[in-house]
């Protein structure tokens, strides 16, 4: 078959759709207008490293990873124990881990509200309880639960996968070399399961460090974050020029947290959640 | 060992599912307070149907998904048969293109169309928040397509032509059938997509066009109503019964199981 045209609309659609729009970023990023006509600047970025902003994107940072770290010490026996020999219907259960992601975000973001709420259930049960109420919603505690509760997933099927294709026999000859279980996991089966870390660590900080949902409800309007700032420069401020800058920021933020991730991954055997 | 994984299990699923199932349990109590439970009642859902606001971003979210799936099928499929027959460069090229948009953060995909919609002065509307759909799911689409057609047998097609065909006619009667499969995937993924999409919608939506999940955003924002539970609830069971259908779809389509290992 030699039709390669087929393909033509598709490019040139997909060159109109996501090559020239990230080209514009990056001319507003660099742009400013003074009396009418667009500058040539930094100025946006340098407005970046304002302690203000920089705040905000450390905090970004430190959330992200603090969920991504929660996610990997919750997730990865998660794992363990599905990829184990004695699990019977694991499909079932693989399934019942896909189902809730499969909700919308909003949705699952706004249930936790319902939750956490001052007046919400579990503050209800607490007091049925007798015990003191406690404050939940609009927290750092909140965000970070949410970002757990969101992207769990992200974190478990990668490294469900890649602990399904061990080879058994390795594990076997470890024990008859006399290695006890905790000496087999340390040096046969997590080394065999750093691909699937890789992209579960990957596939869970992305999302987080750019959310801007998760920290708008569960942390109320006044929380910012990378993706908060992003929203209020388009969506409020209209300084988009400074928008684009933060948006390429983020971008350049991810393509580091890739390469330093995809370094862990020598052999590119990423078990990929898909 | 065995009881304490189960447990672990338990607890784990328990966390993923409790939030939900408040939320389906809330919508159907009488009492607004979400600590208490008033009794069971259907009010929300009846007024969810009076809401005019909620009816018509369920119409444009219906509208915008079936449109954004039909184009980006029938794109994305033409596409990954052109992208199949390509010399590698070019190949490699392509594909990173079909990458792009799925790897980049959506945040940014959103405001990146939103300048491109208000440089080339289009109203942000209708017209933007299909075409943002669309772009969003031909990637999707080409990427079911592909690994179907990488399996059909080539000379099928040459044999068609050798026995008369069109080139046309042979590809609706040889090539399609075999990879249809693929292009169902991927419109069921593409329709389940647009369906659930809120971040590229909300920059690249304009006054009086809203999608379903635009106006729960806008009334989660004002704080929790049961209405908003109610509407959860249904799509919730939408979006559960279309992805059960397009598992099941590549679950038959065969994938079997992988030695198991002993931890």
């Amino acid at each position: 078959m030699k039709k390669t045209w087929v393909s033509y609309p598709y490019i040139l659609w997909m060159i109109i759709f996501t090559i020239v729009p990230l080209l514009l970023v990056l001319y507003y990023s660099f742009t400013k207008t003074v009396d009418g006509t667009p500058v040539l600047t930094m100025d946006n970025f340098i407005r970046v490293l304002e302690p203000t902003y920089l705040k905000v994107l450390w905090r970004s940072v430190v959330l992200a990873l603090v969920s991504t770290v929660v996610c990997f010490i919750v997730g990865y026996p998660v794992a363990m124990i599905l990829a184990g020999k004695d699990m019977s219907n694991k499909s079932i259960l693989v399934l019942l881990l896909v189902v809730p992601m499969w909700m919308n975000f909003l949705l699952r973001t706004y249930a936790w509200m319902t939750l956490l709420d001052r007046k919400g259930v579990i503050n209800s049960v607490l007091g049925a309880l007798g015990l003191p109420q406690v404050h939940l919603l609009y927290t750092d505690f909140a965000v970070i639960l949410g970002m757990v509760y969101n992207f769990l997933p992200f974190m478990v099927l990668p490294i469900y996968s890649v602990l399904r294709k061990i080879d058994r026999s390795l594990i076997e000859a470890a024990e008859d070399l006399g290695s006890d279980r905790i000496t087999v996991f340390r040096k046969v089966i997590f080394p065999l399961s750093i691909p699937g870390v890789v992209s579960g660590v990957t596939m869970v900080f992305m999302p987080a460090v750019t959310t801007f949902i998760i920290s708008k409800l569960l942390g109320g309007s006044q929380y910012m974050l990378i993706g908060n700032l992003i929203e209020d420069q388009f969506m409020r401020v209209y300084d988009w020029n400074f928008g684009s800058a933060v948006s390429i920021i983020m971008m350049l933020l991810i393509l580091l947290s890739m390469g330093i991730m995809t370094k862990y991954d020598k052999e590119g055997a990423g078990g990929g959640l898909f | 060992m065995k009881v304490l994984k189960k447990i672990y299990l338990i607890i784990i699923f328990v966390f993923l599912y409790a939030p939900v199932l408040t939320l389906i349990v809330f919508s159907f109590n009488d009492s607004k307070s979400r600590g208490h439970w008033g009794g069971f009642t259907m009010k929300w859902y009846g007024q969810l149907f009076k809401d005019r606001q909620v009816m018509s971003s369920l119409y444009y979210t219906i509208i915008i998904a079936l449109l954004s799936a039909i184009v980006a099928t029938v794109t994305g499929t033409a596409a990954a048969v052109g992208i199949h027959s390509m010399k590698k460069v070019l190949k490699s090229f392509v594909m990173n293109l079909t990458y792009l948009p799925v790897v980049s953060p959506d945040i940014v995909t959103g405001i990146s169309l939103m300048i491109l919609f208000v440089f080339i002065r289009l109203d942000l509307g209708f017209t933007t928040l299909l075409l943002a759909h669309i772009t969003f799911n031909i990637p999707y689409v080409v990427l079911s397509v592909l690994p179907k057609l990488k399996q059909l047998n080539k000379h099928m097609y040459e044999a068609a032509l050798d026995l008369g065909a069109k080139p046309l006619y042979a590809f609706f009667r040889v090539i399609l059938p075999e990879i249809m499969p693929g292009v169902v995937t991927g419109f069921l993924l593409a329709f389940t997509l647009s369906l659930d999409d809120f971040i590229i919608s909300f920059f690249t939506t304009g006054s009086g066009v809203s999608t379903l999940s635009i106006t729960i955003y806008s009334m989660a924002r004002l704080g929790i109503s049961p209405k908003i539970n109610a509407l959860s609830t249904l799509m919730f069971i939408v979006v559960l019964v279309l992805l059960l259908i397009v598992n099941k779809r590549s679950a038959t389509n065969g994938r079997n199981e992988a030695p198991l290992i002993n931890i």
